[in-house]
């Protein structure tokens, strides 16, 4: 084993994701520590340009066509043969709906431990992880075997993985891909939706705790009064009460608006991971220890329903609005 | 066709959350278990697949408190068979050591499809998904939204970030992690899942020893650093209304 820390490059339709950069963040902290290179790993077909801003020592490209696409016998293959060749001291993969296929498979294939939900590294070099939907820290020992990682955003900033040259640029060969057991079809595109819910800047986003749809008559007449639209957590959406369209969250839309003002929405790591960007976070909730007030700006421990009323009244008078 | 959905207890998080003595593991004294929503999702696909063109469905779960009413409750949506597993899943259990336990009780169905929840709040090595599918040597598809089962293989919706959807076909024998049932899992009254505890019959199976290895070593467990943590208001409603129409209008809203 080296002491070399790799970063599963994550990348869809031509585009590395956010994620991508925060991992090769994560990647430079662990690699001050265990001494060794950070090394991006990109699989795929006509993608080198995508390590162009990558803060990476070296990037190690494995082109081939059958990896055009993230499917995950392939890539699982692959990246089987690789980390079992190269030995390195850990190799991090995204908590996503790709890197959570990879990383679980591989650790079963090749034996080797396996961290996941990885928020930061400690001044040590220890894995923390967040559980339980962001209410409890995990602390680990770095086991002293190559580990595999998944890692979530919020210790890391997308900055900290970009640099302005190009990184060395390794070839690797494919291994044999062929009698595949997982093929993609097709992309079936988002639904487009009555509103963008990434343009908007307003937004009453609404969690589990609007409890059943007729409540949503509520959050629809806070959200015209004060000029924005309704969004949702995945619950609300799951229950068929909203539209995909409207869905903040990991597989849903990432928002940055001006304000974002939350009712029963815990903040799990899914959603939280969404709404960075936004400019205020306003959280109500009853459950003081909600994660959502870790990264709201305001926080007000209530029942919306106690709130609703008096704040809906409140706002159509100072907006003018019978 | 036989459909096994595997279903795992994970803490409420409604509930306050406590850290043991030791640092290391939470305080289980208290905790309330529930079903881990996205395996309940996970169940409902499986009733959803046999209604549509007929399975036979088991429903396999640890056995702690609250594996039984889990377990009448899926019989009375139409599962068939009720499977227990006994072993030790308190402490330091992980999903390493569950998805290696629960092989040969799975190997034992004969499956042709393993449907489990794409992952629980507890997860610390990986979800039990992908783990299973390597121990069964079958692929995994997590993240799935959406299953049709055609002749031998399954077309199910994969979903990525932004709404996008991909849609993979995947040859069986296979496992898959489940995001959402195409519809969201159906509610049961108490007397009909006490009806199914009179005629349901659960089976038992005893799991190997747990053989840890692939988790990881917790260190220490704690609650976030509150450094950052919101300003809250305090008050009553009009009090709290009062003040969010402040901060409305110093940031331009109203």
């Amino acid at each position: 084993m080296n002491q070399d820390i790799y970063v599963v490059i994550e990348h869809l339709r031509g585009q590395a994701a956010d994620i991508s950069y925060i991992m090769l963040g994560g990647a430079r902290a662990l690699a001050q520590k265990t001494g060794g290179e950070v090394v991006a790993v990109l699989l795929g077909h006509n993608v080198q340009s995508l390590v162009n801003n990558m803060s990476a020592d070296k990037v190690l490209v494995v082109d081939h066509p059958a990896l055009a696409e993230f499917t995950s016998d392939a890539y699982q293959k692959t990246l089987a043969g690789l980390i079992a060749e190269k030995e390195p001291r850990a190799v991090l993969f995204a908590s996503s709906s790709i890197g959570a296929d990879l990383s679980g498979v591989l650790s079963a294939r090749l034996n080797l431990p396996l961290i996941s939900s990885c928020q930061r590294f400690s001044a040590d070099g220890r894995p923390i992880s967040q559980i339980c939907g962001g209410k409890i820290m995990v602390e680990s020992d770095l086991p002293e075997v190559t580990t595999l990682l998944t890692m979530i955003p919020g210790g890391y900033k997308p900055e900290e993985g970009q640099s302005g040259k190009t990184p060395e640029i390794i070839k690797m060969d494919a291994p044999a891909l062929d009698d595949l057991r997982v093929t993609l079809k097709q992309y079936i595109e988002a639904e487009a939706g009555d509103v963008d819910i990434s343009k908007e800047p307003i937004l009453v986003s609404v969690g589990r705790g609007i409890q059943t749809q007729d409540n949503l008559e509520l959050a629809e007449e806070l959200a015209k009064a004060l000029g924005g639209v309704v969004s949702a957590s995945r619950p609300v959406v799951d229950q068929g009460w909203m539209p995909t369209s409207r869905l903040v969250g990991k597989s849903g839309k990432t928002v940055k608006p001006k304000v974002y003002l939350t009712l029963g929405i815990s903040g799990a790591p899914e959603h939280a991971e969404a709404i960075m960007g936004s400019e205020m976070i306003i959280a109500i909730n009853t459950d003081p220890a909600a994660p959502i007030f870790d990264i709201a700006r305001y926080g007000a421990v209530i029942d919306m329903f106690d709130l609703f009323e008096v704040l809906i009244a409140k706002v159509k008078e100072t907006q003018g609005i019978r | 066709m036989n459909i096994v959905a595997l279903f795992k207890l994970v803490p409420d998080l409604v509930e306050e959350l406590e850290i043991d003595g030791n640092g290391t593991a939470l305080n289980m004294d208290f905790l309330r278990l529930i079903i881990n929503e996205f395996d309940d999702h996970a169940i409902e696909q499986a009733i959803l697949l046999k209604e549509r063109g007929g399975a036979q469905v088991s429903i396999l779960g640890p056995d702690i408190e609250g594996v039984e009413d889990v377990l009448y409750t899926a019989a009375s949506k139409g599962a068939d068979r009720l499977i227990k597993l006994t072993g030790d899943f308190q402490g330091k259990a992980n999903n390493h050591a569950m998805a290696r336990a629960v092989t040969s009780a799975l190997k034992e169905l004969q499956p042709d499809l393993i449907l489990t929840g794409v992952q629980a709040n507890t997860d610390l090595d990986g979800s039990l998904g992908p783990l299973l599918a390597e121990y069964l040597d079958m692929p995994y598809v997590g993240y799935v939204s959406g299953v049709k089962v055609a002749d031998g293989k399954v077309i199910t919706r994969k979903e990525y970030p932004g709404g996008l959807v991909a849609e993979m076909e995947i040859k069986l024998p296979a496992v898959l992690g489940i995001q959402a049932a195409e519809q969201p899992p159906r509610y049961i009254a108490v007397a009909k899942v006490r009806q199914a505890m009179k005629t349901a019959t659960i089976e038992v199976r005893t799991l190997a020893e747990s053989d840890l290895s692939g988790g990881s070593t917790i260190r220490r467990m704690f609650k976030p650093e509150a450094g950052t943590r919101a300003e809250m208001i305090e008050g009553s409603a009009e009090e709290v209304t009062t003040r969010l129409l402040d901060i409305f209008k110093e940031i331009g809203v109203l």
